[in-house]
C-alpha cells in the first residue's frame, strides 16, 4: 500500500485518500457559451498519459483537504504534491 | 520397510518429547521439532499422496515451502486444507491425510482468533539465514529500528541443514550469538514462524506469523492463531535464500526422489535418514556434500551421477574413500518402482556406458533458483544468469536490496559478506551511520571446485502417451504438455503457463517455473536472456482468508450504525434492513403477520389515522456562511437563494453531466444558515461533493459545511390525525394550517419530560398531512414515547422503511438510487418544475441541452399497473412491446424500478423507467416474468391523491 504525502498531514496510507482525476481542469467560466462538443470535452474527456500526470487527491479520512499531485502512472511514484492554488511544479 | 529411520543422535529435535500423530489412518510417532514431513521420513514413509491427474504415487521432495508433492489435509488439532507436510510443525495428536488435488474446507465455523499488527522500522530483513543475520546485525549495531522475519521456528536458514563452521565454531554458535545480540537490542523485533508473503510500494511488506500452530491442542484460546504483520520499512533487505532446482527425466516423480539439499536438511536438522541406499544425481558441487554427509551418517551411497565431464577433484576423492562411485558425464535416464523408488537407470551422455543401480532414494540437484519473489513483486527486473541457470535481480531498487543466495550467491562466505554489505547500505540509506567494522565471521566452508553446469532435462520419450518427464509435479504437467503448447504457437511464458497450468498450483512454480521457462526457450530456439520470466505476484506462500480477514468478521466486518431509537425498535419486534451501514426498521410485524400483511396495515394507518417512523438516518448537513445561498444555487437545480427564512424547499442535485445524484430538502434557518437533508445512503457523498466544489472551484465562497446527521433524531409523524398528535405534545404551538403551513418549519418546546426543544418541519414524503419532528439525539426516545402515548387514542402505528417506500411510490416520488441509476435527468423523472429557468448556471445545467439529453426516446419515469391487480412485478423486470416473446434480441423498452402492493389502491402497482414513457401513458405493454408475459398499462407516476388534497389534512 502506497504512502501519499498529504501537504498538510504528511505521509499517510493510500486508503485514507480519495482520487479526483486529472488536475487543472477548471469549471468553465460560462458553460452556456460552449458548444456541445466543448462542453462534452470538459465533462467526459480526460488525459490518460503513460508517465507523469497531474491529478487531484483528497485526504478524505484525514484533513479532508484537496490537493494536487504529480504521479507517474507507470511506477505510481509521486513526484510532487502541491496546493490547489499552486502552479504544477517542474518535475523530472 | 523398517520403521526407524531416525539416527541415534544429531538433529535439532527434542528427542525427549515424543509426539503421537496419525497419518492416513496410521498411528505414528515423531519428536518435538519435527515437521510432519520429517516425522514421516523418520518412519520410513516417503509417499504422501497420489497425483491429481494420473494418480501416480508422490512423495516428499523438499524440506520447505517449495514442496510440490506432499500436500496434506489436516483434521486435528485444527482443520485446515491443503498444507504441505514440509511446513506443518508436528504436534501431539495431529491427524492428517495425504491430499489428492483440492483441499476440503471445513463446514464448521473457524473459532480461532486471527489478528493483525502494524510495525514500523528503518530496516526490515526478510530471512534469518547467514545473509539475513549479517544484515540485521549490521543494521542493529548502527542503532536503527530493525525487524527480522523468518519463516522457520528458529533462525539459521540454510545453516540449519548443513554442518558448516564459522570462526572455527559450529555455525550454530554464531547464529545463537547473533540472535542473542539482536534480542537484547532495544529496537529490534524478531519474528520467527513468520513468512513475508507480499512486498508492496513504499516499503510495505505483509507477513504471516503462525503463533500457536506448533502448540497443537495446548494452544491458548486467547492468543491469535495467525497474525498478519503490516510492516512499513524505510529499507528492506531481501535475504530469502534459494530453492534447489530439480532435473527433469523420465519417471522423475517417484516417492524416494528428493532434492539433495532437502536430504541434508532432514539429516542435520531432524536426525533423519531419508533412505537406506541412496543415489545422487547432480550438475554442481553441492550434492557432493550431501552424498558425503549422508555416507558419513551411515547411509549407503553407491553412486553419484554428475552431468559434468569435469568433476571436483577433491570432493570426488572424498567420495571414493567412502565407497561412492562418481560417474562423470552421466545422467539419470529413468527410474523404477511403484510406491517407492527401487532402481535408477543411468547412461553416459556421450553414449556407450549404461547401467541400472538399485536405490531406494535418489537425490537430485540441478542448481539453485534464487528466491527473487519479493524483489520481483516490488517491480524489480530480473536478469538471466547463465552460470546459475536461473533469474537473479537485474537492478538495484532504492529501498530494497537482495543479499545472499537470493541474489545468486552460492558460497557461504559470499552470502554473509553480501548480507553485511546490504545491511550497511540499507542502514546508511535510512539515515544511520553504520559501524566502521562489519562483523563477518570467517566461513571455512569450501569454495566450489568445479563450475556447475546447467541441465534442464534428460531427453526421454516425447510420445505424449508415454511421457513421464514431469515438469510441474503438482499439476502433473509433462515435457510433452509444454511442447504441445509451443507447438500450438504459444511463445510467451505467460501463455504457456495458462495453457498448461504449469506454476499455477499451491507452490506457484517454485520448483517448476524455471524448468518450464527453459524448456519453452529450448523448444523455441530462444535465449533465456532475451525472454521474460512470468511475473511474481503476492502471496509468496498460501495465506488463509481467515488470517487476512483477521478480526474483521461477523459483527466487526463492517461498522454498524444504529439510531438513538434502535433499542425501542428491537424491543417492539422490528425487522431490520441494511441501508449502507445503517440498520433501519423495515416493518413491525404483529403476531402472525408476514411483511406483506404488516406493510398493508402500516400503510393504512398512515393514510387513515396516524403513523410514525424513525427517519433519523436521513443525511443532514449544516451549511453556514454569508455565501451559503450562492453555493446552494449552484448545487441544486432549483433556486434556493430566494427561499425565505422559515421555509423549506425540495431540491434536486445533479452531476456536471446533468444526471440526478441526490435529492432532499433545504431549510432556511437564517440568511446565512441552512440545513440540507440528503438520502440516507448519500449523506457522505453529498458532503464530499460540497467540500470538493468549495475547495477546488469556489474557494472564494465563505461557507462551512458540517455533517449533523447523528446530532438529530428525526421522526416523521404522518396521517390525517398527525396534527392532533402534534398538538398534544406541543401545546404551545399553533398547529393550524394557516399558522403552520406546508413546507415551513417552527421551533417549539415540547411538553415532554421537562420540556424538550424541537424543530418541526411540515414536510410530507407520503402525500398525507405530515410533520418531521427533529430533536436532540438524546431526547429522541422521550419524543418517540410521547408521540406513541399521545397517538394512542388514534391508533398510532410505527412503520418501517417498506411502508415509507409504498407511500412515496403511490405518490410517484422517486428514490434516488432506486428509481434512478446515474443515467436519469430531472426531466426524465418528470421534475422539470424543479429545474430553474432563471439561474444563469448551476451544476448540470449545460448538460440538459446536450442533444443526447433532449432525445424524445429517453427513458422516463412512469407508473405501471398490471392487468391482474394481484400480480406483483419483480423489481428489475424488463418491459417489452409485443404480447409474445420474439426471437432474440428482444427490444427492451425499460425496466421496473419499484413495485409494491398498495392498500390505498387495493392493487399492485409499479414505477418504471420506460423509453418515451410519458408518450406511452395508456399503452398496454408486457413484462416477461419467468415464462409469462404480464400485461401492464402505463400510467402517470402519481397514482394516489393526484390533486394533492390530503396534504393539509
Amino acid at each position: 500500500m502506497q504512502l501519499i504525502p498529504c501537504p498538510w498531514c504528511g505521509p499517510r496510507e493510500e486508503v485514507e485518500f480519495h482520487y479526483g482525476g486529472q488536475a487543472h481542469v477548471s469549471y468553465p467560466a460560462d458553460p452556456a457559451a460552449l458548444s456541445d462538443e466543448e462542453w462534452a470535452r470538459f465533462v467526459f474527456f480526460r488525459d490518460n498519459p503513460r508517465g507523469p500526470f497531474a491529478e487531484r487527491w483528497s485526504h478524505t479520512a484525514g484533513c479532508r483537504r484537496w490537493f494536487n499531485a504529480v504521479r507517474d502512472t507507470r511506477s505510481y511514484e509521486l513526484h510532487a504534491v502541491y496546493r490547489l492554488d499552486e502552479e504544477r511544479p517542474v518535475t523530472t | 520397510m523398517s520403521a526407524d529411520f531416525r539416527l541415534p543422535s544429531g538433529g535439532r529435535i527434542d528427542r525427549d518429547t515424543r509426539l503421537r500423530f496419525t497419518f492416513n489412518g496410521q498411528s505414528l510417532a515423531g519428536r518435538k521439532g519435527d515437521t510432519l514431513a520429517s516425522a514421516l521420513l523418520a518412519n520410513g514413509l516417503h509417499q504422501v499422496t497420489t497425483s491429481i491427474k494420473y494418480g501416480r504415487p508422490r512423495g516428499i521432495m523438499a524440506a520447505g515451502v517449495e514442496e510440490p508433492n506432499a500436500l496434506v489435509q489436516v483434521a486435528e488439532p485444527f482443520s485446515e486444507p491443503m498444507l504441505t507436510a514440509t511446513t506443518v510443525e508436528l504436534c501431539d495428536g495431529l491427524v492428517a491425510d495425504g491430499l489428492v488435488g483440492h483441499g476440503r474446507l471445513d463446514t464448521e465455523p473457524d473459532t480461532a482468533r486471527y489478528d493483525a499488527k502494524h510495525a514500523h522500522c528503518d530496516v526490515l530483513v526478510v530471512g534469518a539465514g547467514p545473509a539475513g543475520l549479517a544484515a540485521a546485525l549490521t543494521a542493529a549495531r548502527a542503532g536503527s529500528r530493525v525487524v527480522l522475519v523468518d519463516d522457520q521456528n528458529e533462525a539459521g536458514g540454510s545453516l540449519l541443514g548443513r554442518d558448516d563452521y564459522l570462526d572455527e565454531r559450529s555455525s550454530d554458535a554464531w547464529v545463537c550469538d547473533v540472535i542473542a545480540e539482536l534480542a537484547a537490542a532495544p529496537d529490534v523485533l524478531l519474528l520467527d514462524r513468520t513468512t513475508a508473503f507480499g512486498a508492496y510500494q513504499d516499503g510495505f511488506v505483509l507477513a504471516l506469523q503462525r503463533r500457536t500452530d506448533d502448540l497443537g491442542f495446548d494452544a491458548p484460546r486467547h492468543v491469535s492463531r495467525h497474525r498478519i504483520w503490516r510492516i512499513r520499512a524505510k529499507q528492506t533487505v531481501i535475504a530469502t535464500g534459494a530453492h534447489e532446482r530439480p532435473i527433469v527425466f523420465s519417471d522423475n516423480d517417484r516417492p524416494g526422489i528428493m532434492l539433495a539439499g532437502a536430504a541434508r536438511t532432514y539429516l542435520h536438522r531432524y536426525g533423519v535418514q531419508v533412505g537406506r541406499r541412496i543415489g545422487v544425481f547432480t550438475t554442481n558441487d553441492s550434492a557432493y556434500h550431501a552424498a558425503i554427509e549422508l555416507a558419513e551418517a551411515g547411509m549407503d551411497v553407491p553412486v553419484l551421477i554428475d552431468a559434468r565431464h569435469t568433476v571436483p577433484p577433491k570432493l570426488s576423492a572424498e567420495c571414493a574413500t567412502r565407497g561412492i562411485d562418481v560417474y562423470p558425464g552421466h545422467v539419470v535416464t529413468g527410474t523404477e518402482g511403484q510406491e517407492r523408488l527401487t532402481d535408477v537407470h543411468i547412461r553416459s551422455i556421450t553414449g556407450g556406458h549404461a547401467d541400472t543401480v538399485v536405490c531406494d532414494t535418489l537425490l537430485v540437484s540441478g542448481g539453485w533458483n534464487p528466491a527473487v519473489h519479493l524483489f520481483s513483486q516490488l517491480g524489480g527486473s530480473l536478469r538471466y544468469a547463465p552460470e546459475l541457470g536461473a533469474y537473479v535481480p537485474g537492478e538495484s531498487l532504492s529501498s530494497a536490496r537482495v543479499a545472499g543466495s537470493a541474489a545468486g550467491a552460492i558460497e557461504l562466505m559470499a552470502c554473509i559478506e553480501q548480507g553485511a554489505e546490504a545491511g550497511r547500505a540499507a542502514v546508511t540509506a535510512a539515515g544511520f551511520r553504520p559501524a566502521a567494522e562489519i562483523p563477518v565471521p570467517f566461513a571455512d566452508a569450501r569454495a566450489d571446485e568445479a563450475a556447475a553446469t546447467v541441465l534442464w532435462r534428460v531427453p526421454g520419450s516425447e510420445n505424449a502417451e508415454e511421457d513421464t518427464q514431469f515438469v510441474d509435479l503438482q499439476r502433473d504437467v509433462t515435457v510433452s504438455d509444454v511442447t504441445r503448447a509451443t507447438g500450438a504457437g504459444l511463445e510467451s511464458l505467460e501463455h504457456v503457463k495458462r495453457y498448461t497450468t504449469i506454476g499455477t498450483a499451491h507452490d506457484q512454480g517454485k520448483t517448476s517455473g524455471m524448468l518450464a521457462a527453459a524448456i519453452v526457450a529450448e523448444e523455441l530456439g530462444a535465449d533465456l536472456a532475451d525472454r521474460r520470466p512470468t511475473t511474481f505476484r503476492p502471496p509468496y506462500t498460501s495465506v488463509s482468508f481467515a488470517a487476512l480477514g483477521g478480526r474483521d468478521r461477523g459483527e466487526l466486518y463492517d461498522p454498524i450504525r444504529v439510531t438513538a431509537l434502535h433499542d425501542w425498535h428491537v424491543a417492539h419486534g422490528a425487522e431490520f434492513e441494511d441501508v449502507g451501514q445503517w440498520k433501519r426498521a423495515r416493518h413491525y410485524p404483529r403476531q402472525g403477520e408476514d411483511m406483506h400483511a404488516a406493510v398493508l396495515r402500516e400503510c393504512r394507518a398512515a393514510r387513515e389515522g396516524v403513523a410514525l417512523m424513525d427517519g433519523s438516518t436521513l443525511g443532514k448537513i449544516d451549511l453556514q456562511g454569508p455565501d451559503a445561498a450562492e453555493l446552494l444555487d449552484m448545487l441544486y437545480t432549483n433556486m434556493m437563494s430566494t427561499l425565505k427564512v422559515g421555509r423549506i424547499r425540495y431540491g434536486v442535485m445533479c452531476g456536471i453531466d446533468g444526471m440526478v445524484i441526490d435529492d432532499g430538502t433545504v431549510i432556511r434557518l437564517a440568511d446565512d444558515h441552512f440545513l440540507l437533508t440528503t438520502t440516507t445512503g448519500n449523506a457522505a457523498m453529498v458532503l464530499d461533493w460540497i467540500e470538493e466544489w468549495l475547495q477546488t472551484e469556489w474557494p472564494h465562497l465563505r461557507v462551512f459545511a458540517t455533517s449533523v446527521t447523528e446530532h438529530w433524531v428525526t421522526v416523521p409523524l404522518v396521517g390525517p390525525k398527525s396534527r392532533d398528535v402534534l398538538a398534544a405534545v406541543a401545546p404551545d404551538l399553533d398547529v393550524s394550517n394557516d399558522a403552520f403551513g406546508f413546507m415551513t418549519w417552527q421551533d417549539a418546546v415540547l411538553d415532554v419530560a421537562d420540556g424538550i426543544p424541537a424543530r418541526i418541519c411540515r414536510i410530507s414524503f407520503s402525500g398525507e398531512l405530515a410533520y418531521e419532528i427533529n430533536v436532540n439525539a438524546w431526547d429522541g426516545l422521550a419524543l418517540w414515547e410521547a408521540l406513541i402515548n399521545a397517538g394512542e387514542p388514534y391508533g398510532i402505528t410505527p412503520y418501517g422503511t417498506e411502508t415509507m417506500h409504498v407511500l412515496r411510490a403511490e405518490k410517484g416520488y422517486p428514490i434516488v438510487g432506486q428509481d434512478t441509476d446515474g443515467t436519469v435527468t430531472p426531466q426524465d423523472l418528470g421534475m422539470s418544475w424543479a429545474v430553474s429557468k432563471k439561474k444563469a448556471d448551476f451544476i448540470g445545467k449545460r448538460s440538459f441541452s446536450r442533444a443526447e439529453n433532449l432525445r424524445p426516446d429517453r427513458k422516463q419515469l412512469v407508473g405501471l399497473v398490471p392487468a391482474d391487480p394481484t400480480v406483483l412485478l419483480p423489481e428489475g423486470a424488463h418491459i417489452i412491446e409485443s404480447d409474445h416473446l420474439p426471437e432474440p434480441p428482444v427490444r427492451m423498452l425499460g425496466h421496473v424500478t419499484s413495485s409494491y402492493d398498495s392498500a390505498a389502491l387495493g392493487r399492485t402497482f409499479a414505477l418504471a423507467l420506460l423509453r418515451s414513457g410519458r408518450d406511452r401513458i395508456g399503452e398496454k405493454l408486457y413484462a416477461p416474468v419467468d415464462d409469462q408475459l404480464v400485461p401492464v398499462t402505463v400510467t402517470e407516476t402519481v397514482l394516489y391523491d393526484k390533486e394533492g388534497a390530503r396534504r393539509d389534512g
